[in-house]
């Protein structure tokens, strides 16, 4: 296992995202709220590049009480990195995969020191 | 803990460009040697609509030709199939695949756009299909079905086909008029690429009828495959009371297949035509053992309503091809096991990627299959396609030069 850099802390601003590549090993680096989140680079789909794609909401139904649907919405705190490849959603917090909890994007720990950020390979 | 030093890179800074999309695609190639052997893509597609200044031109009637040029199109889309394909931008290729860069050497775009992802893939010969097209068959309009298809395939066949080898394709047929789709076959097999012709299943003709008999002499007289693509239909009435895009999606593009593949069988197409070979498109795998076990249970007990058949539906059913994308993988694998065993895979499934489409398939799908001996795998991947389009067995330069290189290290 190894430290490896991936920018200072300046770089990177909410919403950010860093593709660290490693011999053959790829991890995304997210900055959400202040705080890091590092996954595999893989898929669990087809082994597409998950966090090559965008961010988006996970979106949820809006039902009246009496259970009528009334539109749709995005839940603000449960952001989704989702595949570009074909749309496979996983929760930004977790890396759980948002239908199937089961599959997980492989996590990495992120450590701050010195200014820097670092994902541990 | 050691410091390293790696390639970071913001993907979102980069332009989009096919070979960065599909990298991994390209690191599972490599990693499973698929240069030891021929990968035939029998469904994937291009976007005519990028080339349909070019396409108009051959619209041989000059007045609906002038109506598809102020149209921008959309005479051809009156009755549109609908969808969302793009997942409202989660799909990243859909928003940027018109800003990639593409010229190269004088080649049309859409064969180096092509050529990128067939190289990343690792497939050798590509099958290509255009896109709203699939919807034409709506046309309340018979001569615009005709006359825009006419247009296109001329323009493929001598803009894509006849200048890039490893392309190939099923020509559309205007099967709403019968006698145009015929003409179709005359004029245009034997040109190089064209390895079989294609019906779209949104359509609302029945395609037992007497009308298509000289059609399908003519395809099996000239050894030539007929294929049937599905897709969905919004409008149709049983598609209009669903209202969301997955649920148009998972039963449309099943069910305009199920519907043509009940007729074809109980109308004893297949008896009638024992030497014409048919291809069932992007309907999944799961649809057919369904079909089988229906049918052959109600033709136990009605046999007499379909006199022509000599042997079960699933019987005739097995033999015909299907391609195997999107297959159904999620959840359970003994089923999909069984589904391999009852169309027969190892001689009749053939390999699909439907690239560049938001549900695409890439080989490893195929290739990882646990239960399948590696000469499946091959045989479904290119070999079975290979041998039911008659190509010679080709491997791309990319793949030709890592076979060099391996024999050489």
């Amino acid at each position: 296992m190894a430290q490896v850099f991936v920018c200072s802390e300046l770089e990177m601003k909410d919403g950010d995202v860093r593709i660290v590549r490693q011999d053959r090993v790829e991890v995304g680096i997210y900055r959400h709220a202040g705080s890091y989140y590092a996954y595999r680079n893989l898929c669990a789909h087809q082994g597409g590049p998950a966090c090559e794609g965008i961010i988006r909401n996970k979106v949820v139904d809006i039902l009246a009480p009496d259970k009528s649907f009334l539109g749709q919405t995005y839940d603000e705190d449960e952001p989704h990195i989702v595949c570009p490849w074909h749309g496979w959603e996983y929760k930004l917090k977790t890396g759980e995969c948002a239908p199937d909890p089961k599959l997980k994007l492989r996590r990495h720990d992120v450590v701050q020191r010195e200014g820097g950020i670092y994902v541990v390979i | 803990m050691n410091v390293m030093t790696p390639i970071v890179r913001d993907p979102n800074q980069q332009k989009f460009d096919t070979a960065n999309h599909l990298a991994h695609a390209a690191q599972q190639a490599e990693d499973r040697r698929y240069e030891d052997f021929m990968i035939v893509d029998v469904d994937s597609h291009h976007y005519e609509t990028g080339s349909y200044k070019d396409i108009f031109q051959y619209i041989e009637d000059p007045v609906m030709r002038d109506q598809f040029v102020y149209t921008k199109g959309q005479t051809m889309m009156l009755r549109s199939t609908g969808g969302f394909q793009e997942m409202a931008g989660r799909i990243a290729r859909y928003e940027y695949r018109n800003s990639e860069q593409a010229a190269e050497g004088g080649r049309h775009k859409d064969i180096t756009l092509t050529l990128k992802w067939m190289d990343a893939m690792g497939v050798d010969v590509a099958c290509v299909f255009p896109t709203p097209m699939l919807g034409l068959g709506l046309n309340p309009i018979v001569e615009v079905e005709v006359q825009y298809a006419r247009a296109y395939n001329r323009w493929l066949t001598e803009h894509i086909l006849a200048a890039e080898p490893r392309i190939v394709s099923m020509l559309y047929l205007p099967m709403n008029d019968p006698a145009a789709a015929l003409k179709m076959v005359e004029d245009f097999s034997g040109r190089q690429g064209v390895v079989g012709f294609l019906v779209t299943t949104v359509r609302y003709k029945p395609l037992y009828s007497n009308v298509y008999m000289k059609l399908y002499r003519a395809l099996e007289e000239r050894g030539l495959p007929i294929a049937f693509h599905a897709a969905t239909n919004w409008g149709d009435q049983s598609m209009n009371i669903t209202n969301r895009f997955i649920a148009s999606h998972a039963l449309g593009f099943t069910w305009f297949n199920i519907v043509h593949m009940t007729n074809w069988v109980v109308n004893g197409v297949p008896e009638r035509f024992p030497g014409l070979k048919s291809i069932w498109i992007e309907s999944g795998l799961a649809w057919v053992p369904f079909l089988m076990q229906r049918l052959d249970n109600e033709y136990m007990m009605r046999s007499s309503e379909a006199p022509t058949l000599k042997r079960k539906p699933s019987d005739y059913m097995r033999e015909m091809y299907y391609t195997s994308q999107p297959m159904e993988m999620i959840g359970n694998r003994t089923m999909l096991e069984e589904t391999f065993k009852m169309i027969a895979a190892d001689t009749q499934l053939v390999y699909a990627s439907d690239y560049p489409h938001w549900d695409m398939d890439l080989p490893s799908t195929i290739y990882d299959l646990p239960f399948l001996s590696l000469q499946a795998k091959k045989n479904i991947l290119g070999e079975t396609a290979r041998k039911l389009f008659k190509l010679d067995t080709v491997l791309s330069p990319q793949k030709q030069a890592r076979l060099k290189a391996r024999a050489a290290a």
